[in-house]
């Protein structure tokens, strides 16, 4: 059977693959049918509401909840001294131990039986603060004088002598960048500043629990990953992993947001307590003040470049800061900032820095926007300097197949130079533009993961196929794998329905992160449906009575493989299904992997801007993505993903930031004044498709989820540094900032 | 307190409910009613999730309270499609892929439908800013729009 | 929380005075309830003003016209005579929100909401509006800019509701516009708001002007200094330039999460140059 990996993605003529069909949950999403993380009832429902903190830093002397338990409709409440396990910072997220650590931490949660009476119970809830001095600002919180948040989170990696909310250190790079910096025609040194977003999906976080008293539980949840979920809260919980089962609902965006817990152990908590299903919806201010965000950062930067457009060495200290607890993504920041050129001397160094706000949560590629940000501004900065071509600077310096990654290893097949080269032919990147406009390009990269997958496929009596994966569908990624299951079996895609398991169900899945699900559980699906191909050849030649060796699939049918196997007309997936329980029973493919060969991938960006000169407001006029997919299995939805990073990421560069007053406490929490970017701000984002196969997948996928949000910070800054005759160099470019910059410049 | 007694229509079907007098009307629908087509997003009127139409007017069912919806008529996304029949709006959202997680579908395809009904030929500036109060995070509106576009294309031509 | 939706303006008034708690009329509610919602309102009473008869309509009165209190941005901007009177007017209103608010949002509401950030507010001082106010003690009428007192602050006493908006006649050769400075295009509250309104003689000269700004002070600023710039010229370079010096220096603007001194301050004077230049082309029909 020619069912090995190696022919593969070259040269294969698609069927399904590459099309665009609509997606199986799409009825169910325009007729307001899908049931998202709020949208669940159970009977004997209450309802659960959290008590958050309005101090950035306090000591929690004491909490007193009997007068909120006395409240008639109170059936439960619950605060960290009913979580008896083992201390973590993802619990003590959920809910403050010893202190509250930021505006919105998590106090004290009740369950009752309406919102109004767990609302006035709230009201009773006496806490003891002691409020402490804070910090917010990440440069502010490495000053030896700024108030410490953990005496004992600091690794080995940090030299002696700073501040404890220096966490951990990172260097990433190779050559010797001052010997490079001596090579230079053109040395541009800068600081930047880029302030936090927040993922702003648009469903609150939402889940409904029900524990009954022989400590079985159930769990619906908008999450990213429910196996993670699980795996999480059972050990919170002080309980078997195996007795705690959870769906997935739908899910209303995550962009990271929802790979981890906020909500979800508290519920369980209080359905334990209470002994009734508990169902806890975020209000909008909740998820602003206690999830997410995305870190703030001050980085400086140093590229040298020759006069040729050589760039020489390049060096960048980074800081971040993630909130109130370790884990910034500086790491990754420091690792992809240069990972688009191929650089004899590059260093970067990453601080992971901790501050007075809610714990950071992995934001879309976390932290290698910022370092696309300040790397390609620089770039477009010397390119201006030294009269060079963006484009043509950028492809003489990029990462091509064996070249040696800032990060480390050697990168293998990659689709940059095609990316910029379209970019270059491209009718954008030669149209005119007027006064007070300007244009920027931006290249950016992203690792994607793989990571432990589990596919189940059934062959149903009539034919069809039931498939089965555990990874929440953010962006339609069912459609994908419905697409590769039909691909791979011969049959339309109209015969297969794929379906989001629950935890029981499968193997372990990793979250939907990394730009994994289409390339891992592609993977694993393709691999499941030869699963349940060898078996339908099996069964065929049982029927036929030949060795099974000599069956091929073909088509969607068993064939005998070649004249000696014998004249037997082909079979169908349909006609071996409906023997299966004659031929030795039902029909199942399954695959179970940890996804190794995720495709690096990367982008290119071009964007026009236009400032008014008096006002500092920018509008955006043409926007286009190049990037490399690996291969487009359902394109409308990679153009989505491409159209989707890149609006988050003009939101980023413009508008959006998290706003924190002298208190400590923030001032934007809800969408009037968290500006994301709306329908009038903006132009059709264009795309173009790269597809540079990935060797690691059978069809060439690469993820292209994450990517798409790593260049537009550059993108637009440089637009609009060029567009205003200064160079911007703090995010977000809010008009104030823009026209005071404009101002100083003239001044 | 004492509960309000309200009539209304709510897609074309006569009913009654018995709410809080500080519920809002997106309160009623997806607790009380069942339909939970309208999300909330925000609660405070600026993401746009929960909109629906009360006589033919768009607004956010966040932002009105249950009790005024007394005599009303009432439209949800629930009411949108003619039983299998898809709304042109609705089979154009699928086929051009408009939505990713499709939170914020409901409510954009309310206020499409509204805009249709107005002004059938809209720009596409007309069509941005009339869905400017309906937050999409996923699509970046580029194929929503389009969608909203050749949904009006078809709708004019039929 | 009690809920009544009285059919009288006077059951309405009734009520409202009668109220020992606290007491909030509903109109649009597009602020009233986001302000329940986070807790900052939590009224004893919700007096609901839309089953009033007359509260909907829009009236000729006096070569003028009278908007009811519960008029939302959507009908108003669907009047073809308001419209073409007080664009200005009608525009500011419409910028407030979504579409969706548009469904809802009032005039009465914004003012009487006495946000200093207020869309239609400078709009209606600048075309000289006046609310009609009826309590327990008969009914006033009180110009615009006097509702509110301070951020969040009017001057309404116990059991008095705003019944309806006059715009007077639109004098010949006159023109109003709103400009106002958002971050985005659209959903933000102003930075900056600017209204204008002027009359010109048949020469072309301004004979008439009021001039307001939002979002730069605790209340909207009728700004009569900067209207007098206008007044005797073409409303040229030279008087724009003046005009736009003038509203800079009235400003008193504060810092916050919308915007700085010196970005108000700066773009009150852009403003006002782009306004007064449509409210002049519309003067000149």
């Amino acid at each position: 059977m020619a069912l090995d990996d190696k022919h593969e993605a070259d040269g294969r003529v698609f069927k399904v693959v590459g099309t665009r069909p609509v997606r199986p949950d799409g009825i169910d999403k325009v007729t307001g049918r899908a049931r998202f993380g709020a949208d669940m009832s159970m009977p004997g429902m209450l309802v659960g509401w959290v008590l958050r903190s309005p101090h950035a830093h306090a000591q929690i002397r004491s909490i007193d909840t009997s007068k909120a338990e006395a409240l008639p409709g109170v059936k439960a409440v619950v605060t960290r001294k009913d979580f008896t396990a083992e201390s973590d910072d993802v619990l003590d997220n959920c809910m403050a131990g010893a202190k509250a650590l930021y505006d919105g931490h998590a106090v004290a949660a009740v369950a009752a039986v309406s919102a109004k009476v767990a609302k006035q119970a709230l009201k009773l809830i006496a806490v003891d603060y002691e409020v402490l001095p804070h910090v917010t600002d990440v440069d502010e919180a490495m000053k030896l004088d700024a108030p410490v948040l953990h005496k004992d989170k600091t690794d080995e990696t940090v030299p002696a002598g700073m501040s404890k909310n220096v966490i951990q250190r990172f260097e990433y790079g190779h050559g010797d960048v001052e010997a490079g910096f001596a090579e230079a025609d053109e040395i541009v040194s800068r600081s930047f500043k880029t302030a936090a977003t927040h993922q702003g999906y648009i469903e609150p976080h939402a889940c409904v629990a029900s524990m009954g008293p022989d400590g079985q539980a159930d769990l619906w949840v908008c999450t990213q990953g429910h196996y993670m979920v699980r795996n999480v809260c059972a050990p919170m919980l002080g309980m078997d992993i195996g007795k705690l089962r959870v769906t997935a609902s739908e899910i209303g965006g995550g962009f990271g947001g929802k790979t981890t817990v906020f909500l979800e152990p508290v519920a369980l908590m209080l359905s334990r307590k209470s002994g009734r299903p508990v169902k806890m919806v975020m209000t909008r201010e909740d998820v602003l003040r206690a999830t997410g965000p995305t870190a703030s950062t001050s980085i400086d930067v140093k590229i040298g470049m020759k006069k040729d457009g050589t760039i020489t060495a390049g060096w960048a200290e980074m800081r971040y800061q993630g909130g109130a607890y370790p884990g910034s993504p500086v790491q990754f920041g420091a690792m992809a900032a240069f990972a688009p050129y191929n650089l004899k001397h590059v260093k970067t160094i990453g601080w992971d820095v901790v501050t007075n706000r809610p714990k950071q949560a992995a934001y879309r590629a976390p932290g290698a926007p910022m370092g696309a940000y300040v790397v390609e501004s620089v770039i477009d900065e010397l390119c201006g300097n030294l009269g060079l071509d963006r484009l043509s600077v950028r492809l003489k310096n990029a990462s091509t197949e064996g070249a040696k990654a800032s990060y480390g290893p050697r990168f293998g097949k990659i689709g940059l130079t095609a990316t910029l080269e379209a970019a270059k032919a491209h009718p954008h990147y030669s149209a005119p533009l007027g006064p007070s406009q300007g244009r920027g390009i931006s290249c950016g990269f992203w690792f994607n993961f793989g990571g432990d997958t589990s596919v189940s496929l059934s062959v149903n009596n009539d034919g069809t196929i039931s498939l089965s994966e555990g990874n929440p569908d953010i962006g339609g990624s069912r459609a994908s794998m419905t697409m590769m299951a039909a691909e791979e079996l011969g049959i339309p895609y109209d015969s297969v329905r794929t379906i989001i398991a629950d935890t029981s169900a499968l193997g372990q899945n990793e979250v939907t992160d990394g730009s994994r699900v289409t390339f891992a559980v592609g993977l694993a699906t393709i691999k499941a449906a030869r699963d349940a191909i060898t078996k339908m050849c099996s069964r065929a030649a049982k029927v036929w009575g030949i060795d099974e060796d000599a069956v091929i699939w073909e088509d969607g049918h068993a064939k005998p493989a070649g004249p000696n196997a014998g004249k037997f007309p082909p079979m169908s997936l349909a006609e071996i299904a409906a023997q299966a329980s004659n031929t030795g029973g039902p029909i199942a493919g399954h695959h179970e992997v940890n996804a190794e060969g995720a495709g690096v991938s990367f982008a290119t960006h071009m964007c026009d801007a236009e400032v008014d000169p008096e006002t500092g407001a920018v509008k955006i006029l043409r926007y286009t993505v190049f990037q490399d997919a690996g291969k487009a299995v359902h394109p409308a939805y990679v153009e989505g993903q491409f159209q989707g990073g890149a609006v988050q990421g003009i939101g980023w560069a413009l508008n959006e930031e998290y706003i924190y007053g002298k208190d400590g406490r923030l001032q934007n929490p809800g969408f009037l004044d968290y500006r994301v970017p709306v329908a009038s701000d903006l132009p059709m984002i264009d795309t173009v498709i790269i597809e540079v196969p990935n060797p690691g997948h059978p069809y060439g996928v690469r993820g292209v989820g994450e990517t798409s949000i790593v260049p537009p910070l550059a993108a637009v800054a440089n637009a609009v540094s060029a567009a205003a005759g200064v160079r911007l160099t703090e995010l977000p470019m809010s008009p104030p900032r823009v026209l005071k910059a404009i101002d100083t410049a003239r001044a | 307190m004492t509960q309000i007694h309200v009539s209304t229509t709510i897609n074309g079907d006569a009913g009654e409910f018995l709410c809080e007098p500080d519920e809002t009307l997106l309160d009623v629908l997806r607790d009380r009613l069942g339909l939970t087509g309208a999300k909330e997003g925000c609660g405070t009127g600026d993401c746009g999730a929960c909109s629906v139409t009360v006589d033919g007017r768009l607004i956010c069912s966040c932002l009105m309270l249950g009790a005024e919806a007394d005599g009303r008529e009432v439209t949800t996304i629930e009411g949108m499609a003619n039983g299998e029949t898809l709304h042109p709006l609705q089979r154009k959202f699928l086929e051009h892929a408009a939505l990713q997680c499709g939170i914020c579908t409901p409510g954009i395809l309310v206020a499409a439908k509204a805009l249709l009904e107005k002004n059938p030929n809209p720009t596409e500036t007309e069509a941005r800013y009339w869905l400017a109060g309906n937050l999409c995070r996923c699509t970046g509106y580029d194929k929503i729009i389009r969608a909203v576009m050749d949904a009006a294309h078809e709708m004019r031509g039929a | 929380m009690r809920y009544e939706a009285p059919r009288t303006l006077e059951s309405a008034v009734a009520l409202m005075a009668g109220e020992k708690g606290s007491a909030q009329i509903l109109a649009g509610g597009t602020d009233l309830l986001v302000r329940m919602k986070s807790g900052f309102a939590e009224p004893d009473l919700v007096v609901d003003i839309k089953r009033i008869d007359g509260m909907h309509a829009i009236t000729a009165e006096k070569g003028g016209w009278r908007i009811g209190a519960a008029v939302p941005g959507a009908a108003l901007g669907e009047h073809a005579g308001v419209k073409a009177d007080w664009p200005g007017v009608v525009e500011a209103l419409e910028l407030i929100g979504s579409t969706q608010v548009q469904g809802r949002a009032t005039m009465a509401g914004n003012m009487c909401n006495a946000s200093p950030a207020a869309d239609s507010v400078p709009a209606m001082v600048a075309a000289d509006a006046v609310a009609r106010v009826v309590g327990p003690n008969g009914t006033r009428d009180v110009a615009v800019g006097d509702i509110a007192t301070g951020p969040g602050k009017t001057s309404l006493t116990n059991g008095e509701i705003v019944e309806s908006i006059f715009l007077p006649a639109r004098p010949k050769h006159s023109g109003d516009a709103y400009l106002r400075f958002i971050p985005r295009t659209e959903m933000d509250i102003a930075v900056v708001g600017v209204g204008v309104s002027l009359t010109l003689d048949a020469s072309g000269t301004c004979t008439a002007a009021r001039v307001s700004l939002g979002a730069v002070a605790p209340t909207v600023l009728l700004d009569q200094k900067a209207a007098a710039t206008l007044i005797g010229t073409k409303v040229d370079d030279a008087a724009l330039a003046k005009l736009a010096a003038a509203c800079s220096a009235a400003c008193k603007p504060i810092d916050d999460k919308r915007g700085t001194i010196e970005f108000r301050t700066k773009v009150a004077g852009v403003l006002v140059r782009r306004a007064a230049t449509i409210a002049l082309q519309r003067a000149k029909g």
